[in-house]
C-alpha cells in the first residue's frame, strides 16, 4: 500500500519521465487513486468480525543488533484512519488537477511532495513498532514543510519554519519518551506493550514517560497552550496543504497518544489525564474565543481546529472506552469536516483573492449561491448539528467526561464536562457568526481574479465524498464505532 | 629477552610508515603531484585492504608483556588488533582516502608542497590508526601525539597566509596544553594503581585503597581532559572554529573527522576497558560535557554565517551527541560505547560529505576571510543541482530527519544508550538540541534552492569542481544513501564489535 506512492514520488524525480505539467497532476490522480483502491480493498479484506485483532501484518526484522522490526498492521483504530488519509489525498491531488495552487512553481514537485506526505501518514497509522512509529513521524515534516514553504502565502516562510521547529521539538521529546518506555519493557513492539500493559515498567518511568510522549503529541494534535504554531500554518499553507495538515496530520497526535502513549504508560496516563483534561478544555474554549475575534476565514478554522481537538484530547483523557471512542471518532469527523472547510475556504480565497471577512463581505449566498450553501453545511457540520459527523465526537467525549475512568477525579472531569459544553455553545455561536457575515445580507460589489466563478466538476468531484462520509457517518454513527470500540476495549485493559 | 612481534597485527600503520617515507623521498626526486597523490591514497587502500583481512580472521594482539614479567596477571598487550580496533581502523582510513581525493584541489591553488602534505597527512593517520589499537597509556599518549604533531605543520601548510599561521598556533597551544594536562592525568593513575596496562589499571582501580582514591579520580578527569580536546568537547574547544577556517578545507574535514572519530575511540576504550571502577567520576562529567558541548555549538552555530564556522560549531555540537553515552558509567557501558562507536561511524559519512562538497563549490583563488558565506550558496540547486541536492542530504542526515534516514538513527541509537543508563534529563536537553540544530541546517539546506540576489553571483563559484572531489562527493552521497536505506550495516557491525 505504501509502496505505491512511493515508488510514485520517486518516479516523478527523474525530470525526464512524464512531460508537461498536466500530465504530472493526472499520474498523481492516478496513484493516489490506485493507493485509495488499496487501501479500500483492505477495508474489504478487514475481518471485521474481531476488529480487536491486528490483521494485514507484515512484519520483518530491519536492525536486528538493536530489536528493530519492520512491523506494520492494521487493526480498527487504524483502519478508518488509513481510509481517511488515502481519500483525502486522492481528493487533493484531484482538486489540483484543476486548481494548481501558485504560478509558475513546479506543480511535479508539488505531487511528489503529496506523495512522500501520504507515505509518512500511511506507515505511521499502521506501524506496529517505536522506531518504525517514529520514522514515518518524521517523514511527513519535510514534505509538509516545503509545501508551506514554497507554495504558502506572503508569510510563508515564517510559517514553515514555525511549524518544524515546534512539531520537531515534539518529536525529540517523544523519542525520548518511547525510548524511556522501550529500555524499561525490553521491547519496541507495540502490540507487545499493549498485551503487557506497562506490567514492569517502574510508576516513576511511566510519569516521566507519559509525561515526553504526551508533549510530543500536543505539540502535534495541537493541545492549548502549544498550538500557536497551527493558525500560522494553516492561513499560510496552500489549500492542499491546510486540508491535507487538518484533515490527516493533526490526527497523528491524537493516534499516537491512543496507539502508543496510553498502552505504553497506563501509570502515566492516569497521571497526567486530569491536566490533559484542563488543558484540552481551556483549549476547547480558547479555541472558541479565538474565533470570535478572528478576520480571517482560514485562520479561524484553524483556531476551530483547536477547539475540536480540544474535544479529541478531552475524550482521550476520560481514559474510559466511550470518551477514547469518542476521541476517535471525533478524528475522523474533524478529518472530513475541516477538510472540506478548507477546501472551500481555499476556493473562496481562489475566487475573491483574499480570506479577510471584512473586505469578503456579505452575501456569498446571492453572489455564489453553491458555494455558499455548501459553505453552510460544512460550518453547520462542525458546529455539531446532530445528524452530521461533527454531533457524535463531541457528544460522546462530553458523555465519557461525565463519567471518567476509576481512579480519576470525578469532581473535576464534572467541571470539565460543563466547560465543554459551553465551549459548544461558544463554537456555535461563531461559525453562526460567521455564517451571518459571509453569506447572509447584500452582496457587496467586489470582483476578485476569479470573479464569481461557478463551482467546477473537479471541485464537485473533491468535495462530495466528503459530504457524503459526513451524512453518512453522522446518521449511522454505528457504522464507525462498531470498528473502533473493541479495539479501544482491549488497549485500556478489557475495560 | 625478545618480544615476540605479530606483524601482521601491525600491518596497517607499518604499511602506511613505509608509505610516507617512499612519498617524502619521491617528492626529494621531483616526482609529480599527481603521483604522490596517488601513492598516498593507494596506500591508504592497501592499509584498508590489510584492515579488512584482518577483520575476517581473529583478535590478535602483540607487544605483550612476556610470560615471565606477568607475574600472574593478565595478558597486558599493548596493542590489540580486535574487531573495535579494527572498525575504527576502517572509519579513519576510509576517512584519510576521501580527504586525500579533496587535497588536490587545495593543493594545486594553494602552492602547498604536495611531498610535504602527504607526508604529513600520512603520519598522522598512523598516530590515528595506532591510537585506536592502543591499549597502554603510553601508546595512548605517543599515538595521540603522532596523530597531533604533523596536523600543527599539515594546518600551517599554506604559507604566507595569517589565518592559517594564527590557526596553527592556536590549535598547537591548545595541544600542547590539553597533552600536559593529559600526561598529568596518566601520572597520577600510574602512581595510584602502579599500571600503565589497561587490563591491569581496571583491576588495581576496583581495589584501590582510599587514600588514593581522590589521586586516581583526579587523573581520571584529566585523561578525560586531554581526549576532550582531541573531540573538540567543550571547555577545549575553542580552538575548532578558527583552526577550522584557517586551515586548508580537507585538513578541516581531516580534523573533524578522522582525528575525532580517533579521539572518541581512544576515549572509549581507556573508560570502557581501564577506568570502569570510576564510573561515578566520569559518568556524570562526560553527561555534563556533553550536555554543555552540543547546547554550545548548537547556539553558537546558529550565529554563524560563513559555511565553514557553521560546519566547526555543527561539528562541536555533534561531539556533544557521541559523549552523550559515555554518561551512564559502569553500568550498560558496552551498549553506551557501541552506541558512540555507531555515532561516530555513521557521522563520519554525512560529515566528509559536507565538508566535500564546500570544497568543490568553494570560492576559487586566495582565501579571504569573508569568502564562502551562507548566502553565497543561494542558488547552488541552479548551478549544480547534483551537489546540491547532496549537500541538503548531508545537511538533512545531520539534523538526524528522513530522509535522512541515517543520521535519524545515529541519534535514535543515542538517546536509547543515553536512557537505558538512566540519564533521562541528557536525554531531554539532547531533544531539545536537535531542534536547534535543525533550524541552522535546514536555513542552510533551503539557501540551496533561493534565487541568489543580484550581483552577488561570482564567476569565481562557477567553476566546475575537479574529477576527485567529484569522486569524493559522489562516495560520500552513494555511502549515504545506502545507510540511510540499510543502517543495520553499521549498527550490526558495531554491535558484534561491542
Amino acid at each position: 500500500m505504501m509502496a505505491l506512492p512511493l515508488l510514485g514520488a520517486l518516479a516523478l524525480l527523474v525530470p525526464a519521465f512524464l512531460p508537461g505539467d498536466d500530465a504530472v497532476r493526472r499520474f498523481g490522480v492516478g496513484v493516489s487513486g490506485a493507493t485509495l483502491l488499496v487501501a479500500l480493498s483492505a477495508l474489504t479484506a478487514f475481518d471485521f468480525g474481531d476488529p480487536a485483532r491486528m490483521q494485514l501484518e507484515v512484519d520483518r526484522a530491519w536492525a536486528p543488533s538493536i530489536g528493530l522490526r519492520l512491523h506494520l498492521g492494521a487493526d480498527g483504530i487504524s483502519l478508518p484512519l488509513v481510509v481517511l488519509t488515502a481519500l483525502l489525498t486522492f481528493l487533493c491531488l484531484l482538486y489540483t488537477v484543476k486548481h494548481p495552487p501558485g504560478d509558475g512553481r513546479s506543480v511535479r514537485l508539488l505531487v511528489a511532495l503529496v506523495l512522500v506526505l501520504e507515505v509518512g501518514l500511511l506507515g505511521t497509522f499502521t506501524a506496529l513498532d517505536m522506531i518504525v512509529f517514529f520514522v514515518f513521524f518524521e517523514v511527513v515534516l519535510i514534505p509538509m514543510y516545503a509545501i508551506i514553504a514554497i507554495w504558502g502565502g506572503a508569510a510563508r516562510r515564517a510559517a514553515a519554519t514555525k511549524f518544524i521547529l515546534y512539531t520537531l521539538l515534539g518529536s525529540g521529546l517523544l523519542l525520548a519518551g518511547m525510548l524511556l518506555v522501550a529500555v524499561n519493557a525490553g521491547t519496541l513492539d507495540l502490540t507487545q506493550l499493549a498485551r503487557t500493559h506497562g506490567a514492569g515498567v517502574p510508576r516513576g518511568v511511566q510519569l516521566t514517560a507519559f509525561a515526553l510522549m504526551g508533549l510530543g503529541f500536543a505539540i502535534k494534535a495541537p493541545m492549548w497552550p502549544l498550538h500557536t504554531w497551527l493558525p500560522d500554518a494553516h492561513t499560510e499553507a496552500p489549500t492542499v496543504g491546510s486540508v491535507l495538515l487538518a484533515g490527516v496530520l493533526l490526527k497523528m497526535g491524537t493516534y499516537g497518544l491512543v496507539r502508543v502513549a496510553l498502552p505504553a504508560a497506563p501509570a502515566g496516563a492516569e497521571f497526567w489525564a486530569p491536566w490533559l483534561g484542563l488543558l484540552a478544555v481551556v483549549g476547547i474554549v480558547y479555541g472558541a474565543l479565538a474565533c470570535l475575534a478572528q478576520r480571517d476565514l482560514k485562520r479561524m478554522i484553524a483556531y476551530s481546529s483547536v477547539g475540536h481537538m480540544g474535544f479529541v484530547l478531552l475524550g482521550i483523557a476520560t481514559l474510559t472506552p466511550v470518551g477514547v471512542n469518542a476521541a476517535l471518532f471525533g478524528n475522523i469527523a474533524h478529518g472530513l469536516i475541516t477538510g472540506l472547510l478548507f477546501f472551500l475556504a481555499g476556493a473562496v480565497k481562489d475566487r475573491y483573492g483574499t480570506g479577510d471577512l471584512d473586505e469578503l463581505g456579505g452575501g456569498l449566498l446571492a453572489s455564489a449561491p453553491r458555494l455558499a450553501a455548501l459553505l453552510t453545511f460544512a460550518c453547520v457540520a462542525s458546529l455539531g448539528l446532530p445528524g452530521l459527523a461533527g454531533f457524535w465526537g463531541e457528544m460522546l467525549a462530553l458523555l465519557g467526561a461525565y463519567r471518567p475512568g476509576g481512579g480519576l477525579p470525578r469532581g473535576v472531569f464534572l467541571a470539565f464536562t460543563a466547560v465543554g459544553a459551553a465551549g459548544a455553545v461558544l463554537t456555535a455561536a461563531y461559525f453562526l457568526r460567521l455564517l451571518a457575515r459571509l453569506t447572509h445580507g447584500r452582496p457587496a460589489g467586489r470582483a476578485g481574479p476569479g470573479g464569481g466563478a461557478a463551482v467546477s466538476a473537479y471541485e464537485y468531484a473533491a468535495w462530495a465524498p466528503l459530504i457524503a462520509l459526513t451524512l453518512l457517518v453522522g446518521l449511522w454513527p454505528k457504522t464507525l464505532l462498531d470498528v473502533t470500540t473493541a479495539p479501544v476495549r482491549a488497549l485500556l485493559g478489557g475495560g | 629477552m625478545i618480544q615476540h612481534i605479530d606483524y601482521a597485527a601491525v600491518a596497517p600503520p607499518l604499511i602506511l610508515a613505509a608509505a610516507a617515507l617512499a612519498v617524502l623521498l619521491a617528492d626529494a626526486f621531483g616526482l609529480p603531484r599527481r603521483a604522490l597523490a596517488w601513492a598516498s591514497a593507494g596506500s591508504l587502500a592497501a592499509a584498508l585492504a590489510a584492515v579488512l583481512v584482518l577483520a575476517a580472521g581473529d583478535r590478535r594482539a602483540t607487544f605483550c608483556l612476556p610470560g615471565g614479567l606477568r607475574g600472574g596477571g593478565p595478558a597486558s598487550c599493548s596493542y590489540v588488533a580486535d574487531r573495535f580496533t579494527l572498525l575504527f581502523q576502517a572509519v579513519v582510513l576510509i576517512g584519510a582516502i576521501v580527504v586525500v581525493l579533496l587535497s588536490a584541489q587545495e593543493i594545486a591553488d594553494a602552492d602547498v608542497p604536495a611531498g610535504e602534505y602527504h607526508f604529513l597527512l600520512l603520519a598522522a593517520v598512523i598516530g590515528a590508526v595506532t591510537l585506536v589499537a592502543a591499549r597502554d597509556l603510553v601508546l595512548l599518549v605517543a599515538a595521540l601525539e603522532t596523530l597531533s604533531l604533523p596536523v600543527f605543520a599539515l594546518v600551517g601548510l599554506r604559507r604566507y597566509d595569517g589565518a592559517a599561521s594564527e590557526a596553527a598556533l592556536k590549535l598547537f597551544l591548545f595541544s600542547v596544553v590539553s597533552a600536559a594536562v593529559m600526561l598529568f592525568g596518566v601520572s597520577l593513575v600510574y602512581g595510584a594503581t602502579g599500571a600503565l596496562h589497561l587490563d591491569r589499571i581496571a583491576p588495581a582501580l576496583d581495589a584501590l585503597p582510599d587514600d588514593l582514591d581522590p589521586v586516581a579520580a583526579v587523573g581520571i578527569v584529566l585523561v578525560l581532559g586531554g581526549f576532550a580536546f582531541k573531540i573538540a568537547a567543550v571547555p577545549f574547544h575553542f580552538w575548532a572554529p578558527d583552526v577550522y577556517q584557517g586551515a586548508p578545507l580537507p585538513v578541516a574535514a581531516f580534523l573533524s573527522v578522522v582525528s575525532k572519530a580517533a579521539g572518541f575511540a581512544g576515549l572509549a576504550v581507556v573508560l570502557a576497558l581501564g577506568f570502569p571502577a570510576y564510573g561515578h567520576v566520569w559518568g556524570p562529567l562526560a553527561g555534563v560535557l556533553a550536555a554543555v558541548t552540543m547546547t554550545l555549538g548548537n547556539l553558537m552555530a546558529l550565529r554563524q554565517r560563513t559555511a565553514i564556522r557553521l560546519l566547526a560549531w555543527s561539528s562541536v555540537a555533534q561531539s556533544g551527541y557521541m559523549l552523550a553515552p559515555l554518561a551512564v558509567g559502569r553500568d550498560h557501558l558496552p551498549e553506551a560505547v557501541a552506541a558512540t562507536a555507531s555515532y561516530v561511524a555513521l557521522y563520519a559519512v554525512m560529515n566528509l560529505g559536507a565538508f566535500a562538497v564546500l570544497t568543490g563549490a568553494r570560492r576559487r583563488g586566495p582565501a579571504t576571510p569573508h569568502a564562502d558565506t551562507l548566502a553565497d550558496f543561494a542558488g547552488l540547486a541552479r548551478r549544480a543541482p547534483g551537489t546540491a541536492a547532496a549537500l541538503a542530504f548531508f545537511l538533512i542526515c545531520l539534523a538526524g530527519l528522513p530522509p535522512g534516514v541515517m543520521g535519524l538513527f545515529a541519534k535514535v541509537v543515542v538517546f536509547r544508550a543515553t536512557l537505558a543508563g538512566d540519564v533521562t534529563w541528557l536525554a531531554v536537553v539532547m531533544a531539545v538540541n536537535t531542534v536547534i540544530g535543525l533550524y541552522y541546517y535546514l536555513a542552510w539546506a533551503v539557501r540551496l534552492f533561493t534565487v541568489p540576489a543580484e550581483g552577488t553571483a561570482d564567476a569565481a563559484y562557477a567553476a566546475r569542481p575537479g574529477l576527485p572531489v567529484r569522486a569524493a562527493i559522489a562516495a560520500a552521497f552513494g555511502g549515504a544513501i545506502v545507510l540511510s536505506i540499510a543502517p543495520q550495516l553499521v549498527l550490526q557491525t558495531v554491535a558484534a564489535a561491542g
